[in-house]
Formats: C-alpha cells, sequence, structure tokens
C-alpha cells in the first residue's frame, strides 16, 4: 500500500517539475526547455502508470474508487492524451495549460484519504471500470478542447485588437486551435456518450434501473447536451472560431462542477461514500 | 597574432561618405591584394556593403596595422585620411571580434535582425578564401562568426517577426490560417504595395488569385502574371466567399466593402475565417467588418502596428543575442591566445612530461629489483629522449614565431599533440551556405 503511494508522489514531484519547464517554455524560446518538458512530463506519465498499475495488485479493483484513486486517474488520463495530442500538434503552449491542471488534481488527490476503499459488492461489475474510464477518457479529451478554446479566445482577442502580446508569438494558428476543437469533439463525444450508456447499463444491474435524476447524472446529461449542441452546430451552420472555444471552455466547467460539485456538494448514488458504503 | 578592424557603418558615417569608400563587389582582388602588401598585415579580408565597409586583418602589430589600414582606405579611394577620420573606428584584440560577431549576427544593423548581412559577409569571405588573402587566423574568425550568427538566429528570436508592411501581412495570415498552400486571395485595384504583399502570399504557397479592377484589361493584366484569374469589379463581392484573403488599395472615395455584404459573404463561408487587408487611404473596407465573427480586417496603421511590435520584440531578444555573442568571444579569444608559441612549447613538454611519468612507474612497477643507480639512469634516459624529440619542433616553432606560417605550425603542434585547446566548435570548413536569406 505504502509503495503506491509513494510512487504517486514522486509523479506528483515529476509533473511539478514538468509544470515548471511548460511554463518556463512559455517565455523561452530554448528547444532545451521545450524538450525537458516533454521529457519529464513523459517520465512522469510513465511513473503514473506504474502508480495505478501498483495500486491495482495492492487493492485488486480499479482504481478509481476514491476520490483519491479518482483524481489521479483523471491527472492520467488528461496527460495521456494530452500526449497523443502534442505528437499530432507539437505545441508547447497547449502543455502549459493541460500539466498545470493534472498537477493540481494530483495535489487535490494527495490531500484525499488514501486508505483502500472496500468496494460495495452490489457496485462491484465489469461496467464499473468501463463507466468510469470511458468517463474520464472523455473529460480528458474536453480538457484538451478547453485549453484550445482559452487559446483560441487569447490568439482572437489579440488578432483583432491588433495589440499583441509575447504570447502572441507563440500561439498557434486560430486554424490549428479550431481544428483541434474539432478533433477533440470527435472523440469526446463519443467516448461521453459511451461513458453514459455504459453508466445506465451497470446502474441498471446495480440497482435494477437505468437512470434515476441523481444529481450527477443530471448535470453529466446537461453537460452531454451542451456538447451535443456545439457538436450539431459545428456540423450543420458552421459553428466555428470563437462560438465553438466558447462552447468548449463552458462545457469543461460544467464536467469540472459534474465531477467535484457534485461530489463535494451534493449528495447521490454518485459520491464517493456510497461507493464504499461508510 | 591579433585581429584588428577598421571600418564605417552607417552609425558612424552618412551615404556620401559610405558610397565613397565602398568597395565594387566585381573587383574585390585589387584592393585585397594591396592590403596584404601592408607590412603589418599578415592576413585581410573586405566586407564592403551599402550600409558599411569594414577592412578586417590579422597581424602582429595592431596599432601599426590599425593606422595602416586607416591610410589605406582613405588612399585607394583617393580621398584625404583626415576628410574621413571622424567616420572610421578601429578595433583591436576582443573588441574587433565582438565587433565582427555583432555585425554578423545582425545586431549592428539598421534593421536589427535582418538576415542579408551574413550571406554579404559570406560572399566577402569567399572572395578572401578565392584570393588565400584569408589563413589559418581569419579562417578560423569568421567560421567563428557563421557559427555565432547562426546561434543568434535559432537561439533567438530576432529574426523571427516581420519587419515590413508586406511580411507582416504574410505572417498575420500565417497566425490565421496555419497552411496558406491551399488558401486564395483576391487582390482589388492595384497598388503597388497589393502586388508586393500578393507575391509574398504566392511565394509563401497561396495557390489561387482572383484580380479585380475598375479597368478590367489591368485586372487581366495582373492576373496572368499571378497566374490567376480577373473578376469582373462590378461583381467582385459575389467572388468574395471563395477566397480567404483580400487586398484592396483602391481609389475610391467611400468604402467598397461594408459590413453588410461582410456578413453575408461570412455566412456564405460558413463562417470560415477571412483576413482582409485595407492598404488603400481612403479606406476601401467599412472598419465596422472587423467586428464580425471571423473576419480579420487591418488597415495601413494596424500592420504598420505590428512592425513596430515586431521590432520592440526584436529588441528585447537582442539582449539575449548580445550575451551569446560574449560567450563565444571568450571562447575565440581563448584560441588566439593558444596560438603563442610560449605557452605551447610549455604545454607541450608538459604533456611529454607526463608521459614519461606514467611510464617509468609502469616499468617500475614489474622490475621490482631494480638498484637505485639504475632506475636513476632509466630516468635520465626517457629525459633524453623527450629533449631530442622536442628539439626540433621546438626550433622550429620558435624560428617560424614572427613569420606569417608560425600560427600554422602552432596549431598543427597543437592537434598533434592533443594539447588543450579550448577553442570551441572549429569544424572543418563548410562550402558557403546561401540558404540564410529571408
Amino acid at each position: 500500500m505504502t509503495a503506491n503511494v509513494l510512487l504517486f508522489k514522486i509523479t506528483l514531484l515529476t509533473y511539478f517539475a514538468a509544470t515548471i519547464f511548460y511554463l518556463i517554455g512559455v517565455i523561452s524560446r530554448k528547444e532545451s526547455v521545450r524538450l525537458a518538458a516533454i521529457w519529464l512530463l513523459s517520465g512522469g506519465f510513465v511513473l503514473h502508470c506504474i502508480t495505478l498499475a501498483a495500486r491495482w495488485f495492492a487493492t485488486g479493483i480499479t482504481p478509481v474508487a476514491s476520490l483519491y484513486e479518482s483524481l489521479s486517474f483523471f491527472a492520467w488520463a488528461l496527460v495521456g492524451i494530452y500526449m497523443i495530442f502534442y505528437l499530432r500538434y507539437r505545441t508547447i503552449m497547449l502543455g502549459a495549460f493541460i500539466t498545470p491542471l493534472a498537477l493540481v488534481l494530483m495535489i487535490i488527490g494527495s490531500a484525499a484519504p488514501k486508505q483502500a476503499p472496500a468496494l460495495n459488492p452490489m457496485l462491484d461489475s465489469w461496467w464499473f471500470p468501463v463507466h468510469v474510464t470511458l468517463a474520464f477518457l472523455g473529460h480528458a479529451v474536453f480538457a484538451i478542447a478547453a485549453a484550445a478554446g482559452i487559446m483560441y479566445l487569447l490568439q482572437e482577442r489579440m488578432l483583432k485588437s491588433k495589440k499583441f502580446s509575447g504570447l502572441f508569438y507563440r500561439l498557434p494558428s486560430l486554424d490549428t486551435l479550431d481544428s483541434m476543437n474539432y478533433k477533440c469533439l470527435t472523440f469526446g463525444f463519443p467516448l461521453m456518450t459511451m461513458g453514459i450508456i455504459s453508466g445506465a447499463i451497470w446502474a441498471n444491474s446495480a440497482w435494477g434501473g437505468y437512470w434515476r435524476w441523481d444529481p450527477k447524472e443530471t448535470w453529466a446529461l446537461i453537460s452531454w447536451f451542451l456538447y451535443a449542441a456545439l457538436l450539431h452546430g459545428r456540423l450543420t451552420v458552421g459553428w466555428r472560431g470563437r462560438r465553438a472555444a466558447i462552447f468548449a471552455i463552458i462545457g469543461f466547467a460544467f464536467l469540472l462542477f459534474t465531477f467535484f460539485g457534485v461530489n463535494l456538494f451534493l449528495s447521490g448514488e454518485h459520491s464517493f461514500r456510497n461507493f464504499t458504503g461508510q | 597574432m591579433h585581429i584588428v578592424i577598421v571600418g564605417l557603418s552607417h552609425k558612424t558615417a552618412p551615404v556620401e561618405i559610405r558610397e565613397k569608400l565602398a568597395f565594387a563587389p566585381t573587383a574585390m582582388e585589387r584592393p585585397l591584394r594591396q592590403m596584404l602588401e601592408l607590412p603589418s598585415v599578415a592576413e585581410g579580408l573586405i566586407v564592403s556593403t551599402c550600409n558599411r565597409v569594414e577592412l578586417c586583418a590579422a597581424t602582429k602589430e595592431p596599432e601599426a596595422a590599425m593606422a595602416a589600414l586607416r591610410r589605406f582606405l582613405a588612399e585607394y579611394h583617393e580621398v584625404s585620411p583626415e576628410e574621413i577620420s571622424s567616420n572610421l573606428y578601429s578595433h583591436q584584440g576582443e573588441e574587433a571580434i565582438r565587433h565582427l560577431f555583432r555585425v554578423a549576427s545582425s545586431l549592428d544593423s539598421m534593421v536589427l535582425g535582418e538576415p542579408q548581412i551574413l550571406g554579404q559577409i559570406k560572399t566577402a569571405y569567399g572572395y578572401a578564401a578565392e584570393f588565400k588573402t584569408a589563413g589559418l587566423i581569419l579562417n578560423r574568425f569568421l567560421h567563428k562568426a557563421f557559427s555565432v550568427a547562426k546561434r543568434v538566429r535559432t537561439e533567438t528570436a530576432i529574426a523571427s517577426n516581420a519587419v515590413s508592411v508586406s511580411f507582416a501581412a504574410v505572417e498575420l495570415a500565417r497566425k490565421i490560417f496555419d497552411r496558406l498552400d491551399n488558401k486564395g486571395v483576391m487582390i482589388i485595384g492595384a497598388g503597388e504595395m497589393c502586388e508586393l504583399a500578393a507575391r509574398h502570399f504566392v511565394t509563401n504557397g497561396v495557390s489561387k488569385v482572383l484580380v479585380t479592377n475598375r479597368t478590367f484589361e489591368r485586372a487581366e493584366k495582373l492576373a496572368a502574371e499571378f497566374n490567376g484569374k480577373a473578376v469582373p469589379f462590378e461583381c467582385f463581392v459575389e467572388h468574395l466567399a471563395e477566397v480567404d484573403i483580400v487586398m484592396t488599395s483602391t481609389g475610391a472615395p467611400n468604402f467598397i466593402l461594408g459590413q453588410r455584404q461582410m456578413e453575408e459573404v461570412l455566412k456564405r463561408r460558413k463562417n470560415r475565417p477571412m483576413f482582409l487587408i485595407d492598404i488603400a487611404v481612403p479606406r476601401d473596407i467599412d472598419p465596422k467588418v472587423n467586428t464580425l465573427d471571423n473576419a480579420y480586417l487591418y488597415d495601413v496603421d494596424d500592420l504598420q502596428g505590428v512592425v513596430q511590435a515586431n521590432l520592440k520584440e526584436r529588441q528585447k531578444e537582442a539582449g539575449k543575442a548580445e550575451a551569446i555573442v560574449e560567450q563565444e568571444i571568450g571562447q575565440f579569444y581563448q584560441w588566439l591566445g593558444n596560438l603563442e608559441v610560449k605557452p605551447t612549447i610549455i604545454a607541450l613538454r608538459r604533456k611529454l612530461e607526463e608521459i614519461r611519468q606514467q611510464e617509468l612507474d609502469k616499468t617500475f612497477g614489474n622490475l621490482k629489483d631494480l638498484t637505485d643507480s639504475q632506475r636513476r639512469s632509466i630516468e635520465a634516459m626517457a629525459g633524453a629522449i623527450i629533449n631530442k624529440v622536442l628539439h626540433q619542433p621546438t626550433a622550429v616553432l620558435k624560428r617560424t614565431q614572427n613569420d606569417t606560417s608560425g600560427e600554422d605550425y602552432v596549431d598543427a603542434v597543437r592537434t598533434l599533440f592533443d594539447l588543450p585547446a579550448p577553442a570551441g566548435d572549429d569544424k572543418e570548413f563548410k562550402p558557403l551556405d546561401e540558404s540564410d536569406q529571408e
């Protein structure tokens, strides 16, 4: 048990170092800084994979049942998805948004209790890891969309106002950012949809009902409609650019609230208390 | 050996003086040879551009060489030395190295970071190499200067942002579109600046060019130049949706493109972004167009503003570039110092002495039962071998140290015996690389 917590802490420190290099990379043009950032992050990601595997072996259940575990898993998905995007877009700016976010998730996670959850046997089903994995991968993809959205708005404002800060020279082009938004949508939306469907199937097997309007389900559905509207708008009437960026940011804010807000402020079947039967 | 530079630039001399003292690029042999005939000059190089003339020399007597070069520059161009003396600067030693590194890195240029100067210095070096007026020192010096300039260009943003209006337009387009090769451009009217910018767009990959003009023949003529298509002025708005970039410079007294029309065009394009460049004065496009989503309108002043911002950005980068130059000066200066004969002989002796000691230790380790006197004679024999081996090379180094070939021997000894020579990246001479032009 302590081994995986120790690994978790080392991962956290590596992400911290990577974050610092990413932030320096925003200012500096040095190739070495960019390389240091991406290698630190890659190293952190490998460590993170080991951490999750160790946790899995130690507890015997997919490590997504407690708040600590799911935050760690969320951060892992975020970094993993970012690395896939990095292969395609090669932009350090995206990492400067994503890495700090992953770090914050890890820090919150490190403050949460780390004892192994005793999973409520009713919930122990094959659908549990499927649902949670799909949902978090979807969240991670939409986090990228939101980061691209923020970059788009910054870049667009500078181009419109014709006042350029040093950032202007480092941000990718509007077209690139908008195509990121679209890519995220085409990957994230199916993931999220499947996440919700698998959750419903799981709920049916656990409680005998597909949908119970608990707060998390409701908020997830609202987010889903938001992304559905954006996808529809993009495909039919040519919503793009600024509007798509704003949608992506709002959508992710909803997702974050769905994840944190519901767990922290509202109660329902999705709160971790109920998972572990405490 | 020392490096000296005598010269003048746009900072010290007005164009009337510069044009008098420039060397014709087609006839560099004569001045180079004459320069080498000066008694104090061992190696020589002349850089002559419209903004500067630099006489660079390797010499044993820096003071004499600088005076001789000042005289030479005046006499060659048949002006009195007094007349130009206030326009000339002379640098020696570290100052001279710094000067050429800064010039090559475009830190001393009229437009900071402009790329031509490096090519011009390469050409100048090409002549010096061709007529064999550059030797060991200047070869190394110039190659070092090229590598410093390259480092400055890759490690700082000093040359990365456009400082002309037409280039700024292309750069802005890249910030909007990423790729230009699948984009289209429309030229409305036929201003010179428009044409220039259009040419930049085409060389940067824009494939589709539409041209419109009140006189259709002129539109056709310009379109032919760009392999494009002319469209009648009366219906150019109908074709706007086909292009991504619009440049206007008509003499129209009123707006020829309004907000409502653009709204329509954007809708037809399904909101794909458009970049509009209005170079005309009075303006051709209603400034309100810029408030539309996905339309980016720039007028002449806006583009000038971008150029100013880019220049400011270059200024910021200049500090980093200066730091790189300073680093490299140290390295090169050290190499130059290593060419001194005395320290080389000492280093050579020390190196052999080390080898002797190591081998003696090894031998004595194997032959444990030697008497003291036997040991002493073996030690003496090893010492004698070193002295014999060193005798001739030392004599040659001492004899040639006042010749022009002296540095070649020193350099050879340092290389052959692998003596510590922290001169940095002294790569083999590469063929001149002309690909650094903007």
